[in-house]
């Protein structure tokens, strides 16, 4: 692997200096699932690697019902999914961190960096999406807060500036007669990348029918995570029932601009799009009812 | 050339120290640089299990792990699995079911196996199955290393 200096900041302010004054030389070591694998492919070159896991904000895992979940950038999947208190407060989160790579991989991958990455397949942002999270962002002037669909801007591109770095990420405590739900598609059963991906919930009402909330996000369909606006248009106010999840999955499916490639092609991306809406609703559905 | 880092850690619960550089990763570091060459290097990039061990109990890949990160932590490797006197039940089991034909995969499969029954002392085949998932191994068909795994699994449990 090429030479450069490894760095384990201690504080924020460490990191922020260290990450301004590098620039594009310098990047952010978290888990290493995916920067050591660029680096040692040699489609990364970096003088500096900073490990922000010595940092305790971009190490906290703490919930309550008051403030809701907060995720530490840095921490591994497998500790948020042993936490019995979140992974019984976030199902909908839990189906994405717990297929992200093998076990090996949930080790050490953090949430924040699956984000950071910025891939249109990542597993968990559009969970994230529909749990309305938002990205805590440190750097030169302080901290600023972005709400996660607005992280991604392109393949691999986000909206961190030089100098900047995903601190934490806040998401709120699940209302009364919430639920969320991802499910992806891969043609294998399990480590592999997703062909569509999609994260959906939805909050109901005291007659646990009628929708008050939904969101949908969807996967490896464009060059960012989508959020399908209009597909959770088409539940919001309404009995849920079969005909306006058919609705939302149609109003999903019609935004979704994937690409050809060796996973799949455009118009299966698309068919895709429709059917794991229609499931994670489902999911997200029968959650929300307290019946799963 | 980057400044050499200096590492101290426990190997197999003995302290242990040496010098790295920030490129080194664990698995290089214990291979090249402290001999011990019973983790494997398969595919260097996360996707074979080969390297597996664990740092602080959690099953990693140490092609994916730099040796200056474990700094203070507590690493586990095969060569820490036997006692002098019997080995691990799991290689036990791995030898009576043939779980193993060129062996590259081996101690990859079983410290992942070993970190299974850690937190799950009885698993399901399933279970076994879903956990062996991140670890590959091109002779078996997998069926003999999920039996052994399943049979360990039990001898412990009777002798616990």
């Amino acid at each position: 692997m090429q030479t450069f200096d490894y760095v384990a900041a201690q504080t924020v302010d460490e990191a922020v200096s260290l990450l301004a004054s590098k620039g594009d030389q310098a990047r952010v070591l978290a888990g290493g699932t995916d920067l050591i694998v660029q680096l040692r492919e040699g489609r990364r070159q970096l003088e500096t690697v900073v490990d922000v896991k010595k940092i305790p904000e971009a190490n906290v895992l703490s919930y309550d019902a008051q403030n809701g979940l907060h995720l530490g950038a840095a921490v591994a999947c497998h500790r948020i999914y042993n936490d019995p208190v979140i992974s019984k407060t976030y199902p909908g989160l839990m189906d994405a961190f717990t297929l992200i790579g093998g076990i090996q991989i949930q080790g050490r991958a953090s949430v924040g960096g699956n984000l950071c990455n910025s891939s249109p397949a990542a597993d968990s942002t559009p969970t994230l999406i529909a749990h309305r999270t938002m990205c805590v962002i440190a750097g030169p002037n302080g901290q600023r807060v972005v709400p996660v669909e607005q992280f991604c801007t392109a393949p691999g591109r986000n909206v961190l500036e030089n100098g900047e770095f995903l601190l934490s990420l806040r998401v709120p405590a699940p209302p009364n007669n919430f639920g969320a739900h991802y499910l992806r598609f891969i043609p294998r059963n399990e480590m592999d990348i997703a062909v569509v991906g999609v994260g959906s919930s939805l909050m109901l009402g005291d007659d646990k029918s009628t929708v008050t909330d939904a969101r949908i996000a969807l996967g490896a369909v464009a060059p960012t995570p989508l959020v399908a606006v209009e597909a959770a248009a088409a539940l919001v106010g309404k009995p849920i029932s079969d005909d306006t999840i058919a609705a939302a999955a149609s109003a999903a499916a019609s935004i979704a601009r994937p690409i050809d490639d060796m996973r799949g092609t455009v118009q299966q991306r698309i068919h895709l799009t429709g059917v794991l809406t229609r499931r994670t609703l489902q999911g997200a559905l029968s959650r929300a009812r307290g019946e799963s | 050339m980057a400044t050499r880092i200096h590492v101290q850690t426990t190997l197999n619960g003995e302290a242990a120290e040496f010098l790295c550089d920030s490129r080194q990763s664990l698995l290089e570091v214990l291979r090249d640089d402290l001999g011990f060459t019973g983790t494997k290097e398969g595919c260097s990039n996360g996707n074979c299990g080969a390297c597996s061990l664990q740092i602080d109990g959690v099953l990693v890949d140490s092609c994916l792990v730099l040796a200056a990160e474990v700094d203070g932590k507590s690493v586990n490797t095969i060569e820490g699995l036997a006692s002098p006197a019997q080995l691990h039940p799991l290689q036990q089991k791995f030898l009576e079911h043939a779980a193993l034909q060129c062996g590259i995969c081996t101690p990859g499969f079983i410290m992942a196996a070993k970190a299974l029954l850690e937190k799950n002392p009885k698993p399901t085949e399933h279970e076994v199955r879903y956990w062996l998932a991140g670890n590959l191994c091109r002779c078996t068909g997998y069926d003999k290393i999920v039996r052994a795994v399943l049979d360990a699994a039990e001898s412990m449990e009777a002798s616990a």
